[in-house]
């Protein structure tokens, strides 16, 4: 087990992980019952991404999140209100309902914003990264994105030119294994963590489905960054269990693949680490709190024309 | 009185960037070239030893994440300036300029205090990569603002406005007018509104609109069109999105015909919105059709005489204002 500095108490772990898989959940049901206007990409299976390496940060430091980036959002602080209301396409939501999951933002917490475009973070972040350098802040910026952006420019500026700053940003590459419909075999030359080799700084590969591995490998690049020491790529290998969106069947993915995720689900083992009790009553915690998202969402208002501007 | 110095175009915009960053902490300089060799024509001479590394950074060839640096330290508290060498490099920053640095008050509600400047090569013997007019293309997209100086009062005056302004603004500063001089304001406080058109001269029988490089050119036509007995006003919308609508209006209702001229070529440009502006909005004054002078719809040679064959001449404006009053 990592020490109390690197990682926070279990069953905070747990509360935000079970929080990350039931929002999926429940928005897919709210999908599938028509209520959702707009895609739904979901990240489930990749929710100790977003935890283990928020679990470093704080509400100060920003983070720039994908397509596929509700956990990221809540793992950094989102409101579950605003966020479902947005969903469901509510003027109560972050953006007055107009926008929906591919552009939910909270600069109060350091939500920079998720991104309809796959590698639009990256120069975003280490943009961040630089304006907390130029300011002197201890800050960090964490740029999250799938190991699909690692095809794109986007990454090869990014980190050249993070590492020729020494900017205080930590690139976070959530290896999901599959780029949109298609496995990352056919997209990925070499091992993406040993990219950052040849940029001179330090590439990490940690378990995805440990959120204590990931918290600890979040903390190590957190810190490397506040001390001005510059950034950190680190590599998750995860895995999406949930389609490239929601009504993707996702006949391209191997069951036996799959199940061998399922039985490392990094939920259940962060559940298995505290009391039962304990865990039930996080449980219904996080139930009643979608519901009553949901609930709330429901009732206020849909989006207005009058809020296109 | 307000004291004035006859500024090349260059020195206005440099004057500006020094003024801007000696007055606020906050505004940053970065691009390829812009801090040690002062840009690749001297237009940010001196502001790396003035103002220090830490705020004046040359950058690797990537202009994307040249424009993200932008967007990104807008995002966390900063007014940064990004230059971006050609109006062609931005081709390779879109995704930054148009879905995201466009589209950030639109997702957050928040500012994004961003000043891009980028140069068209109007003017320049550098070919068909180096001196293209894109201007409509960023017009075109929500959330930007985009502005155009003619000469350095307002290259200065529009580039302290757009430092200072609170959304995403591109600057578009022509090669071909980088020497030219024009009488400035040296105050640190002289600013030129965004969105506001300047009437360079007044007239009765016809409104020429003209952007850019053009605008001196179309001066220069209106004088020859006066000693035929053709009274001209010219119009230099210097923000063209968005547009005073207003003033152009204004001027074609009581000219009743319009003549456009712009370096770019005319389908889908600045010159066909200002016609269709005319159209809709003062149809019933108009007294002969709307006519676009543009540069012809051809790619840009690199030979001095074959750039200047391809793009309206003051010979070629003046025929316009007479054929158009005849």
């Amino acid at each position: 087990m990592p020490d109390d500095v690197t990682s926070p108490p279990p069953a905070d772990l747990y509360r935000q992980l079970l929080l990350c898989r039931r929002f999926e959940e429940v928005v897919a049901e709210q999908y599938r019952e028509g209520r959702v206007p707009g895609p739904l990409h979901l990240a489930l299976g990749q929710e100790a991404t977003a935890v283990g390496v928020c679990a470093a940060l704080r509400r100060t430091d920003v983070i720039t999140s994908t397509h596929r980036g509700h956990h990221h959002c809540l793992a950094k602080g989102a409101d579950v209100d605003r966020m479902m209301a947005e969903l469901l396409g509510r003027r109560t939501g972050y953006s007055a309902g107009r926008n929906g999951s591919m552009h939910i933002a909270d600069p109060d917490v350091g939500l920079l914003g998720t991104n309809g475009i796959v590698g639009g973070g990256l120069p975003i972040a280490t943009g961040a990264a630089f304006g907390l350098q130029v300011q002197g802040r201890d800050d960090v910026a964490v740029c999250f994105f799938g190991e699909g952006a690692t095809a794109t420019g986007n990454f090869g500026e990014a980190l050249n030119l993070a590492a020729l700053w020494s900017l205080p940003v930590v690139f976070v590459c959530e290896n999901n294994r599959f780029a949109e419909l298609t496995p990352s075999s056919t997209h990925v030359a070499g091992e993406v963590w040993q990219r950052a080799e040849a940029y001179g700084f330090p590439g990490v590969r940690v378990d995805g489905s440990d959120v204590h591995a990931v918290a600890a490998a979040s903390h190590e690049a957190v810190a490397r960054a506040r001390a001005g020491d510059g950034p950190t790529l680190l590599e998750v290998m995860t895995y999406r269990l949930s389609g490239h969106y929601v009504g993707d069947p996702a006949t391209y993915r191997d069951e036996a693949e799959a199940q061998a995720w399922r039985d490392r689900d990094a939920v259940a083992r962060a559940r298995a680490d505290i009391a039962e009790s304990d865990a039930t009553a996080i449980d219904d915690e996080i139930s009643t709190l979608l519901a009553t998202a949901v609930e709330r969402a429901l009732a206020a208002p849909t989006a207005d024309p009058e809020d296109l501007g | 009185m307000t004291t004035t110095r006859p500024l090349k175009f260059w020195q206005g915009v440099n004057q500006a960037l020094h003024q801007e960053m000696e007055r606020d902490e906050k505004v940053v300089l970065v691009g390829e070239d812009v801090g040690g060799p002062g840009g690749p024509y001297g237009v940010t001479r001196n502001l790396r030893a003035t103002f220090g590394p830490n705020r004046v950074r040359d950058t690797p060839i990537s202009e994307s994440t040249i424009a993200g640096l932008g967007v990104g330290a807008a995002a966390v508290g900063l007014r940064p300036v990004v230059e971006l060498m050609f109006f062609d490099f931005c081709m390779l920053a879109m995704d930054q300029i148009v879905n995201q640095a466009a589209k950030y008050r639109y997702f957050t509600g928040r500012s994004l205090p961003f000043t891009i400047r980028t140069m068209s090569g109007s003017g320049g013997s550098y070919g068909a990569q180096h001196c293209q007019s894109f201007e409509a293309w960023f017009a075109a997209v929500p959330g930007l603002t985009v502005v155009m100086p003619s000469n350095a009062r307002d290259a200065k005056g529009l580039l302290k406005s757009a430092i200072r302004s609170d959304d995403p603004t591109l600057v578009i500063e022509t090669f071909g007018l980088l020497t030219a001089r024009r009488d400035t304001p040296v105050d640190e406080d002289f600013l030129v509104p965004l969105g506001v058109a300047e009437t360079r001269r007044t007239g009765d029988d016809v409104t020429v609109v003209a952007t850019g490089r053009m605008v001196d050119r179309s001066l220069e036509a209106a004088e020859r069109a006066a000693a035929d007995g053709v009274s001209a006003e010219v119009i230099d919308p210097r923000t063209i999105a968005p547009l005073d609508r207003a003033t152009i209006v204004e001027s074609v209702s009581r000219t009743g015909r319009l003549v456009v001229v712009q370096e770019a070529p005319g389908p889908f440009s600045v010159a066909a919105e200002v016609c269709a502006l005319a159209v809709e909005e003062c149809f019933d004054r108009l007294r002969a059709a709307p006519v676009r002078l543009c540069a012809e719809f051809a790619n840009v040679p690199t030979p001095q005489e074959l750039v200047e064959a391809r793009v309206p001449g003051v010979d070629a404006i003046h025929a316009a204002l007479l054929t158009v009053t005849r």
